[in-house]
């Protein structure tokens, strides 16, 4: 079968202009998203990761036109989303979704449950008014509450709870995309579990699509079929799960990983630490936008910025935007002042 | 065997708000070995933060330390006064706080607040303090230190100011450091330069630490020994491998089975059912009792407390007891446990 694009966003910008001056002019911008591009297919999970500032939910704001993207194009089930009138865009919300990390901001806590879940349903008029309330007890049952919770008020439920309300809010619509922007980072790990137990299910019995965002990588490798690295408003890597958890080719990915705390004391900790911070976004590092914090970095890597390209070590599909990907492969590039260190 | 440095048992902490006591921490027991890291972990609103300030003594108005011992080098603290607790704090026991951007004066600079928390202790003039602190500074990794001590604490990067406010619990030597949560606001590759930094001090200056965190990784990255917190209790204490290789109470294998991770594939996350109950509403029974797979009427009837088993860890569950009543294998969360009265091996399954 082939494979149905659903999303598909080619040379995304997003400069956010910053104001100085007497005159309030602006002096200068923010590349929270530097020239982008990307495929998602129907029914498969596509996760964004990086650290603070790299630009990810960014990316996930712009694809729903919260924001207005600098440059590029977007194109969603056969429409270009950039060019649509506000009240086309409007329309088309129904089918792209978005849940939020803090569901209690992203909910009304005037509206009891129900009354949060009709108004969705109503301004996108998907069920007729006579069923919806039936449909709001499916809903709700959906994402595991209870009928008698339906006219509670989200500041009666707990943090898992409000994130299940923002889901089966998201569902009230019948989307094809759902997009989860730290959607279960708040949680703590034994109701994470749940929702992502959810989460999957969902889009099994409902063919959904997820663009997922999370810092989490454990969470990530658990839910998603392909991941994109971001590094500074760019990718700096994509592949299917397997290729950049076990096969990662990008330094920064190399390091990311190696990072993260593994819930095992008896494995030999070895991690890549990075020196210094993640530089400004204002004036990003010419060249390679890792260049400054990398231990492979060479001269070339300060003026010329690296294409994604796939590797002979790499299978289809797979692509890193480093110059150095065969030498550092075959170790004919050693890394300098890289700290291993072991903790 | 290993000196134990600080020793708390039995700890209870209540607040009193206008619907009610609200027991934060009731029934806190744990040792923190010399020179060892000891790891405090649970959920959010577990108690976690309240065991730590309990410690220094630093808890709000509406809350009282009702019950409890915390034994450091052979004297209770709870008995200290608050002069002697004066000493305590910063001196020998010293505390790195959840919030570093709210924990560091907008209004002064870096140099400044770490000269005042040396000077606060030590009878230093206000010359030899800021010498001080650049070296502290130096000491945590922060390059060009006598510029940054003229900064203030907006023009540092998050990791920068973890690293300041890890310089002023160093001020004055402590003996044991208390970090809470010291990474949860950072990126994964700035806390394993946190990370780092902890344990290389701890090394150089031989102090104990505990570690506040929710997360099971640095747990395992960083701690010799660990307090799995459930609803204000300690349920289960024991050294870190045993805890990550043979977890015994059900709660903290539902934990360990709920974690998604990156280095291994699950298929499907065995989650804990329910959510954690209301401190106002506690159950009167195991706490853990309305979520537990394997509760029986016994765990909801009555609380178990923190009981020894031959290893000298420490499990909070009746399973373990010669009182339990329900069957002798046990299926918790996917893993079978021998309920045998301590002292007996418990066994993995496959
Ligand atoms: N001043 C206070 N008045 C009333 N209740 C309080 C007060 N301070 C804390 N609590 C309650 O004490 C309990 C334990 O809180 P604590 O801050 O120790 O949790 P924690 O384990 O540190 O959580 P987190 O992981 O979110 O930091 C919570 O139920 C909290 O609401
Ligand atoms: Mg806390």
């Amino acid at each position: 079968m082939a494979k149905k694009e659903l999303l598909k966003v080619e040379g995304l910008k997003q400069y956010f202009p910053i104001k100085g001056g007497m005159m309030g002019r602006t002096v200068n911008h923010v590349k929270a998203v530097d020239d982008i591009s990307f495929t998602i297919y129907e029914g498969e999970t596509v996760s964004i990761v990086g650290e603070s500032g790299c630009g990810k939910s960014t990316t996930g704001r712009a694809i729903l036109r919260l924001e207005e993207p600098t440059e590029g194009s977007i194109t969603f089930d056969g429409h270009e989303l950039t060019t649509l009138s506000k009240r086309e865009m409007r329309k088309l919300r129904k089918d792209l979704q978005i849940i939020f990390q803090d569901p209690y901001a992203s909910i009304n806590p005037r509206q009891t449950v129900a009354n949060l879940l009709n108004e969705a349903m109503t301004i996108q008029k998907v069920v007729p008014a006579k069923d919806r309330r039936k449909r709001i007890i499916e809903l709700l049952e959906t994402v595991g509450l209870n009928e008698y919770q339906a006219d509670r008020y989200p500041h009666e439920f707990s943090g898992g709870q409000r994130q299940r309300i923002g889901i089966a809010r998201a569902l009230s619509v019948k989307p094809k995309l759902i997009i989860c922007d730290e959607a279960v980072s708040a949680l703590d790990v034994s109701i994470q579990a749940q929702v992502l137990n959810l989460l999957k299910e969902l889009q099994e019995d409902f063919n959904l699509t997820y663009l997922f965002i999370s810092h989490d990588l454990g969470v990530v490798r658990h839910i998603s079929d392909r991941v994109i690295v971001m590094y500074l408003g760019k990718i700096v890597e994509i592949g299917d799960k397997y290729s950049i958890f076990e096969n990662p080719k990008h330094p920064y990915s190399k390091a990311l990983l190696s990072a993260i705390p593994i819930p095992d004391p008896t494995r030999v900790k070895k991690h890549i630490v990075l020196t210094g911070d993640v530089p400004s976004p204002i004036d990003p590092p010419a060249g390679c936008r890792f260049h400054t914090r990398c231990p492979f970095a060479q001269d070339i890597c300060k003026v010329e910025e690296p294409k994604l390209f796939t590797h002979d070590s790499m299978i289809d599909g797979h692509q890193a935007a480093c110059h150095f990907v065969e030498e550092i492969e075959n170790g004919d590039l050693q890394a300098k002042g890289f700290e291993e260190a072991v903790f | 065997m290993e000196t134990v440095l600080l020793e708390v048992r039995d700890l209870r902490t209540s607040f009193f708000t206008d619907d009610g006591e609200v027991k934060a921490v009731d029934g806190v027991s744990f040792a923190l070995p010399l020179g060892k890291t000891l790891g405090i972990v649970g959920e959010s609103g577990s108690g976690k933060s309240i065991t730590a300030l309990s410690i220094l003594k630093l808890i709000a108005d509406n809350g009282k330390i009702i019950g409890g011992e915390i034994h450091y080098k052979g004297n209770d603290l709870l008995t200290y006064s608050d002069k002697q607790m004066r000493d305590i704090r910063g001196n020998a026991i010293s505390m790195i706080f959840q919030e570093p951007m709210t924990s560091l004066n907008p209004v002064f600079t870096v140099g400044q607040q770490i000269s005042e928390s040396i000077m606060k202790h030590q009878n230093l003039s206000k010359k030899a303090a800021l010498v001080k602190s650049v070296e502290l500074l130096k000491l945590v990794g922060i390059p060009s230190p006598d510029k940054r001590i003229k900064q203030y604490p907006y023009e540092l990067s998050g990791g920068m100011r973890q690293r300041v406010m890890i310089a002023m619990a160093l001020a004055c030597n402590p003996e044991i450091l208390i970090a809470d949560e010291p990474t949860t606001a950072l990126d994964v590759t700035i806390q394993a330069q946190i990370l780092r930094l902890i344990r290389e001090l701890q090394m150089r200056l031989g102090m104990s630490v505990i570690m506040i965190t929710h997360d099971l990784g640095v747990v395992a990255e960083t701690c010799d020994y660990v307090a799995v917190m459930y609803a204000g209790q300690v349920v289960e204490y024991s050294d870190v491998v045993t805890l990550f290789q043979k977890p015994k109470h059900p709660y903290t294998i539902g934990l360990m089975n709920s974690l998604p991770r990156h280095d291994v594939e699950v298929e499907k996350l065995e989650s804990i059912k329910g959510n954690v109950p209301n401190p106002k509403e506690m159950p009167t029974g195991c706490r853990f009792a309305p979520r537990c797979p394997a509760a029986t009427d016994l765990c909801r009837r009555e609380m178990p407390a923190l009981m020894k088993d031959v290893e000298g860890n420490d499990v909070r569950c009746w399973i373990y007891s010669e009182k339990w009543e329900g069957e002798s294998e046990v299926i918790v969360y996917g893993e079978k446990r021998i309920a045998e009265s301590r002292g007996t091996e418990t066994i993995l399954s496959d």
